[in-house]
């Protein structure tokens, strides 16, 4: 098999592989191929404090379900001693928490994390057993039973159908001057406003259920669980805020406990109390990925980036962005002919870019490549021997790095502080090699090749702050196959170079 | 602005990445480089093939021998002493005459012993070569100039490069320094290259800078009433190269000494790509041609087929 045909084959076949794992992470598992924008995670922390009487303590806290249109991402548990547990009960998940002896305060934490899932949101909460339970009354005195009785045929008078008869009920136990029949059952009932208005509807024979939530919004702490009501017609479960009435169900409405349970239960201790807390960020999709449970099933993605700590994951988006500067030098100097001072030395000038800006990184380059040279002159009248000559051009760099950040600090200039990223080995070699050119080769040739460079640099930094490169590099790096399969086919290319059709433009004619 | 690429590679153009891949590549085991890039070895190597080359006088490898210099220099009255890794013309000193102790440069400058000695200590200590490896300092006969190029050099040493491809020498190109190239033979540095008719020696073209001139830019002389005495023979050393290096793409650098002839200067395993404009030919075409011929002639037959076949008719 000739050379050509066996670097063909290798390049096609790194090119087909890597473009099949891009098709089935694509195509089969449904990552974004396209680069999306950033989405809110919500952290809902819950916070239990009660203090220890030095007896055994149980805690239970009622624990979210899965619901439509926001998806619970994480969970993660501090209880520093306390056994754990979670327990299935008729109404819903729940923690327990446990201890034989406990002292003194004791706070534990249970927190996850949710995201809103994108997209139409279509409310859809089965009925559950519980829940159709139909309400009698019975515990309550005959007296206080007809004032709830007269209080229901009044709002009956009052309302069409079920839901303006909730609406309405819940209108009344939230007037300013409550009437004097809700002043009654709120005072002699000994329930909540909520268990209230919910037997009162259960006892109308109108499906009801008591829900407790949170809104996602921005940074809250110590916040409570908002109380709703959601009402059944027979066809849609309609939602009432105890404050503000009928609502509209929310995307953005987390419920944490849906039933009639309480909250929390504790047992052998005293003062216990839960207090909610909420922070947002703006994570970007990919981030998400790894956690989402349709992808943790793929060995393929198990295997990705995304199982790396975030520190780890932030150095390989650097990383892998340096095959594509790769490719761009490969590119300039086989096709292009662009001579450049070292090979690789302008994608570690567009690195330092990334992080500087180009127009404050070219600025800066520049002053310390030149005041550098201008130096290295210099330096080179004392016939230093190499090691000796580099280090002190290294040092140099330093100096006149650091003086840079001094002076723009005083100044104001903050850009000028990121100069600190110029990989300052490269800058001293760079220096070394350009005056070496100069005195050997001429200013012209310093001009042709520091000119090349810093195009190359700029080609680079192009393509490497590219989104669309960085968010394919890092979410497919399979990709990098391809670039390599690339770069393969480039290094056979016999072909002139661009330059070599100017250079050789006098032989046509 | 833009020369068509179909057009170029119709004429035979190598370029630089064709160069790269298909002769230097193929042709040149890399374990031989170092014989050429280190002037000493391939000198040494040529002496006993018995090619001729400037002869060597001294070799000083250690900073030790500095102290017995004297001794060394007895009798040497004129020398060149170079690095034999440098690259670029840097580190050579040229010792026109000697006056009781004082070594004298061509431009009149007078050196002491401890000078020579200093300089030697640079070159020792890597001061000239490539990365800053240790080098070997070597004194060696001063070539004296055929007169005949001095009408076409400024300041500097013409010298002839001929490409050697497979033994066979395909091109060739006298090499003219200027005012502007600063006494240096390098092209692109404005020296003028002069193709040369591979038949006859005379000149076929001359170009600065890419593009064509008739005279020389400081001497003002005409190039094309140039002829290159004893042509075969350069020739011939040339090609001889072929057997010593093993290199199937190599760049001959000859210089004419008048009372030694033609002595080979030094080898490069690289050899660039101008030699094509001064020529007005594309090196495929030529290196084709060589592909097809059967290997293993000596060198006299394949001189004298280059000469017939790529010769002007």
């Amino acid at each position: 098999m000739s050379r050509k045909l066996q670097v063909l084959l290798i390049a096609l076949s790194l090119a087909f592989i890597g473009f099949f794992i891009v098709w089935y992470k694509v195509g089969v598992l449904g990552i974004p191929f396209l680069p999306h924008e950033k989405r809110s995670v919500y952290k809902i922390g819950a916070e239990i404090s009660f203090e220890g009487k030095n007896k055994p303590v149980l805690v239970s806290m009622a624990l979210p379900e899965p619901q439509e249109g926001i998806q619970i991402l994480s969970e993660d548990v501090a209880s520093s001693g306390f056994g754990y547990a979670e327990a299935q009960t008729k109404t819903g998940k729940r923690a327990e928490w446990s201890m034989r002896n406990v002292v003194g305060p004791q706070i534990l934490y249970y927190s996850i994390e949710v995201l809103i899932k994108p997209g139409e949101y279509k409310p859809k909460l089965p009925l559950v057993a519980f829940e159709q339970e139909i309400e009698t009354l019975s515990d309550l005195p005959d007296t206080l039973r007809n004032t709830a009785k007269n209080l229901l045929d009044d709002v009956r008078l009052r309302s069409a159908d079920i839901h303006s008869f909730a609406a309405q009920l819940i209108h009344d136990f939230n007037a300013k001057e409550p009437s004097q029949a809700i002043k009654i059952l709120l005072a002699q009932g000994g329930e909540s406003k909520l268990e209230m208005i919910s037997r009162l509807l259960k006892y109308r024979k109108i499906l009801v259920r008591k829900i407790h939530g949170l809104y996602l919004e921005s940074e809250r702490r110590n916040i409570a669980l908002t109380p709703m009501l959601e009402v059944y017609d027979g066809n849609n479960w309609q939602l009432y805020d105890l404050k503000k009435g009928k609502v509209t169900r929310d995307k953005n409405f987390f419920i944490w406990q849906h039933g009639g349970d309480s909250l929390i239960d504790v047992t052998g201790a005293t003062k216990s109390n839960i207090r909610f807390s909420l922070n947002e960020r703006q994570v970007p999709v990919e981030y998400l990925l790894e956690k989402q449970e349709l992808l943790k099933k793929a060995a393929i993605l198990d295997f990705s980036l995304f199982s790396l700590p975030v520190s780890e994951q932030n150095a390989y988006r650097h990383i892998l962005l340096v095959p594509f500067g790769a490719l761009v030098v490969v590119l300039l100097r086989i096709i292009g002919g662009l001579r450049t001072s070292g090979t690789f030395m302008p994608v570690l000038i567009a690195l330092a870019f990334m992080e500087t800006t180009l127009f404050a990184g070219l600025i800066m380059f520049i002053l310390i490549v030149g005041l550098g040279l201008i130096i290295r002159s210099y330096l080179s009248s004392l016939n230093l021997l190499l090691v000796a000559r580099i280090s002190a051009v290294m040092i140099v760099v330093i100096l006149i790095m650091s003086f840079m950040s001094i002076l723009s600090f005083k100044l104001g200039i903050k850009e000028v502080l990121t100069v600190t990223f110029f990989p300052m080995i490269i800058l001293a070699w760079t220096i070394e090699r350009m005056s070496i050119l100069w005195e050997e080769e001429g200013a012209k040739e310093v001009f042709i090749q520091g000119g090349g460079s810093l195009i190359v640099a700029v080609f680079a930094y192009l393509v490497m702050s590219y989104p669309f490169v960085s968010h394919i590099a890092f979410n497919f790096p399979e990709l990098l196959l391809v670039v390599l399969g690339l770069i393969i086919i480039l290094g056979r290319y016999s072909g002139y170079r661009l330059s070599e059709l100017i250079r050789f433009r006098s032989m046509v004619k | 602005m833009f020369a068509n690429p179909f057009k170029l590679k119709k004429l035979g153009v190598l370029g630089m990445n064709k160069r790269n891949i298909h002769y230097i590549g193929a042709q040149n085991d890399r374990k031989y480089y170092p014989l050429v890039d280190n002037k000493l070895k391939t000198k040494v190597v040529a002496q006993n093939a018995g090619i001729a080359v400037p002869k060597l006088l001294v070799t000083i490898e250690r900073q030790s021998q500095l102290r017995h210099l004297k001794e060394m220099l007895i009798g040497l009255d004129k020398f060149v002493l170079k690095p034999a890794q440098g690259s670029g013309g840097k580190g050579i000193l040229v010792i026109m005459k000697r006056e009781d102790d004082e070594f004298i440069k061509p431009n009149g400058q007078r050196l002491q012993l401890r000078d020579i000695q200093r300089d030697i200590s640079n070159i020792l200590s890597g001061l000239y070569s490539l990365g800053g490896k240790p080098d070997v300092a070597m004194i060696e006969q001063l070539v004296e100039f055929d007169p005949i190029f001095d009408r076409y050099s400024y300041e500097g040493v013409p010298d002839i490069r001929v490409i050697v491809y497979k033994g066979y020498p395909a091109m060739a190109m006298l090499r003219c320094s200027t005012s502007e190239s600063d006494g240096k033979a390098n092209l692109h540095q404005g020296a003028v290259g002069v193709g040369i008719d591979m038949g006859s020696g005379k000149s076929l073209f001359s170009v600065q800078h890419g593009s064509p001139i008739t005279h020389h830019p400081d001497t003002g002389y005409d190039f094309s009433e140039l002829k290159i005495p004893h042509w075969e023979e350069i020739l011939t050393l040339a090609a001889s190269c072929y057997e010593v290096t093993h290199l199937g793409y190599l760049g001959a650098d000859i210089v004419l000494d008048k009372n030694l002839g033609p002595l080979i200067l030094e080898l490069n395993a690289r050899p660039g790509l101008a030699i094509q404009i001064a020529n007005r030919v594309g090196a495929v075409k030529r290196y084709d041609v060589i592909d097809k011929q059967a290997e293993g002639l000596d060198v006299s037959d394949r001189v004298k087929f280059s000469m017939n076949y790529f010769g002007v008719k």
